[in-house]
Parts: structure tokens; sequence; C-alpha cells
């Protein structure tokens, strides 16, 4: 995967799972956005999760999970940008894909990286380090079995 | 760059959809749709909406359009590109392929025949072809412009197929008019 790729795959990952609340909270320090078009959606559905059974399992079908999809424009340029989001929030796939078109131009990149991604990515890191420290003070180690021996 | 489809999916797809089925219903009467689109050249608006509304991943599409209505109608419609022998739509947007390279379903499921989704230059009522057949209650008259010469003839040709068969729409800016394969028509 080239290094943009991967990049893009990074924002897309945080903006998914980032409320449009804290989208919208970020957005106050960054450069305004530029005006868009809609050109799918935002629209709401439904996709199929597959599991796998261990590494080498048979893929089953798991569960459906609802899901809202995006596709926007921004105007004078020839970006798409794009949003798959978890739940039925219309508002922040739209925000989403306006962010992913505007952060895949070069000039807006670096200021919206700094203001919006940086942040979100940050405080998505912090609540995920309280909730494994939490899950963490609850962890049973079994280790009298083997000092009886 | 890529356009914009329909601004409000559900409402535009479904008044297309009744537009089309009253143009399939009462053959050669001509409709006009107002859909509001902007599609890729060379397509025309009707050709589009007629195309977004009716094609899906379901429908496997041909046409000869180029590559930018190529990119917008695999982005709008999610159809699958194929060969024209296994198409369920096929579009032209220059002169028609001969009718028999198309699907015509079978005996059994004649509603697999492919529908030939043909972009001409005009159409207008009141005069040209002589329409007949279901639909239509004594005659009715079709001109259209853009279509070449032998059309009719290889429509005609393959009327002994019946129930077989290929449906035609016929879009022109915003109008749309349809030929079922039940229809007969002569040059006026």
């Amino acid at each position: 995967m080239s290094e943009d790729l991967q990049a893009r795959k990074r924002w897309m990952g945080v903006l998914a799972k980032a409320s449009a609340d804290a989208i919208r909270a970020c957005l106050h320090t960054a450069p305004p956005l530029p005006p868009h078009t809609r050109l799918r959606g935002p629209e709401t559905g439904l996709v199929m999760l597959r599991g796998r059974a261990g590494g080498d399992g048979a893929a089953f079908n798991l569960s459906e999970m609802t899901v809202t999809r995006c596709a926007v424009t921004l105007e004078g340029g020839d970006t798409v940008g794009h949003a798959y989001v978890a739940g039925r929030d219309r508002s922040q796939a739209e925000l989403a894909a306006v962010l992913d078109a505007a952060l895949q131009d070069a000039a807006r990149r670096p200021a919206l990286l700094a203001a919006v991604i940086e942040p979100l990515a940050a405080a998505q890191a912090e609540a995920r380090a309280t909730e494994s420290r939490k899950a963490a003070a609850t962890r049973v180690q079994f280790f009298t079995m083997a000092n009886m021996r | 760059m890529m356009r914009p489809g329909f601004a409000d999916p559900v409402q535009d797809a479904q008044s297309c959809f009744r537009a089309v089925l009253e143009a399939l219903s009462r053959p050669g009467r001509v409709q006009t749709l107002a859909s509001g689109l902007t599609p890729p050249a060379p397509l025309h608006a009707a050709t589009a909406a007629v195309l977004l509304t009716l094609s899906d991943a379901e429908t496997p599409l041909h046409h000869d359009a180029g590559a930018e209505a190529d990119a917008w109608l695999r982005f709008h419609c999610g159809c699958p590109m194929v060969a024209i022998g296994s198409a369920a739509f096929v579009l032209a947007v220059t002169p028609p392929p001969a009718l028999a390279t198309l699907q015509a379903g079978t005996d059994e499921e004649p509603e697999r025949g492919a529908t030939l989704v043909i972009q001409v230059e005009a159409l207008e009522a009141g005069s040209g072809w002589r329409l007949r057949g279901p639909g239509i209650e004594a005659e009715h008259r079709l001109s259209v412009r853009g279509l070449p010469d032998g059309f009719l003839a290889d429509r005609a040709a393959r009327r002994g197929l019946f129930p077989r068969g290929v449906d035609v729409i016929l879009c022109a800016g915003d109008r749309i008019a349809a030929l079922p394969r039940t229809t007969l028509i002569e040059e006026g």
C-alpha cells in the first residue's frame, strides 16, 4: 500500500469513529471547508459482517450492521470524498466525506490534519486506553495452581 | 469530474419509473421527464434518468457511451458492465447494434429479453411512423430523427420470434418514447 493510501486509510478510520459533534468541535479551529456537492447519499443501509473462527476456519455471516455512507465532490475540484460510518448519523457521514475530499488536496491537508484528525485520533486513543485500564483492573491471574506444585 | 445523480433518489426514480411504465404501455406516445440531471456527455438527461431508474447491481449493462459515462453509470447504478450478448440493458448512443446480437429471452422466460435504450436526436409525435398494436386504440404516429434506415426492417424481421424479442426505449433530450416488442410499425 502506498504512503498516500495508508494516510488516507488512517484519516478515514478516525473520521468514521468520531461523532458529528466531535468533528464539528474540531472544525472551529480549522480553515473553512469549501462548498461541496452531494454525489450520493447520505444514505443508510445494512452491510453483512463476516467472521472466521480462528485463522483458518470457514467464513460465516456474523450479523448485519447499520452503516451510513456518503460521497461528495468539492466545488472546483474533481476529487471525490467517501465516508462509511457506523450507525445512522447522516451529518457525520457527510462531514466525514467532505473532510475526506478536502484532505486529499495536498494544499489543505497539513492544516486539516493538525486541526481535526490529530485531536480526534488523540481523543480516541485516550478513550481506548481508559477502557483497557478499566478492563485490566478486573483481570484475574491464574498463577496459584502453578505455584502449588 | 464526477457529476451527481438524482437529487432525491427515491422520488425522482419513482416518477421516472412511472413515465417509463406509461411510455411502454402506450407505445410511441412521448413522455417528458423532469429529472433535473446533468449527466456527462454524450448522455442526455432522459437517457441517464432511464438508466438510473432501471439498472442496478442485478441488471448487467452494455453501452457504447465512452469512459466518462462508464464511470458515472458504474458509480450511480452499480451495474456490472458485460458483453452485449449477456446484458439485460443495452444503451446505444451511436447507431444501435443489430437486434440479433441482444438477448431475446426464451419461450419459457420471454421477460429475459434485453431492453435496448437508444439515444436519438429528436422525438416528435403526430407525424412519421404509423404505430399499431396493444396499447394503441387505432393508430399512433411518431417521428424519430437519428435512427439508421435499417432499424425498422431489422425489427420487423424478428417479429416471428414472439414472445421472445427486444423492447426499445427511445430517448432524446428530456423526452422518451417506447416501442415494446408487440408494436407494429409502418413507415409513414
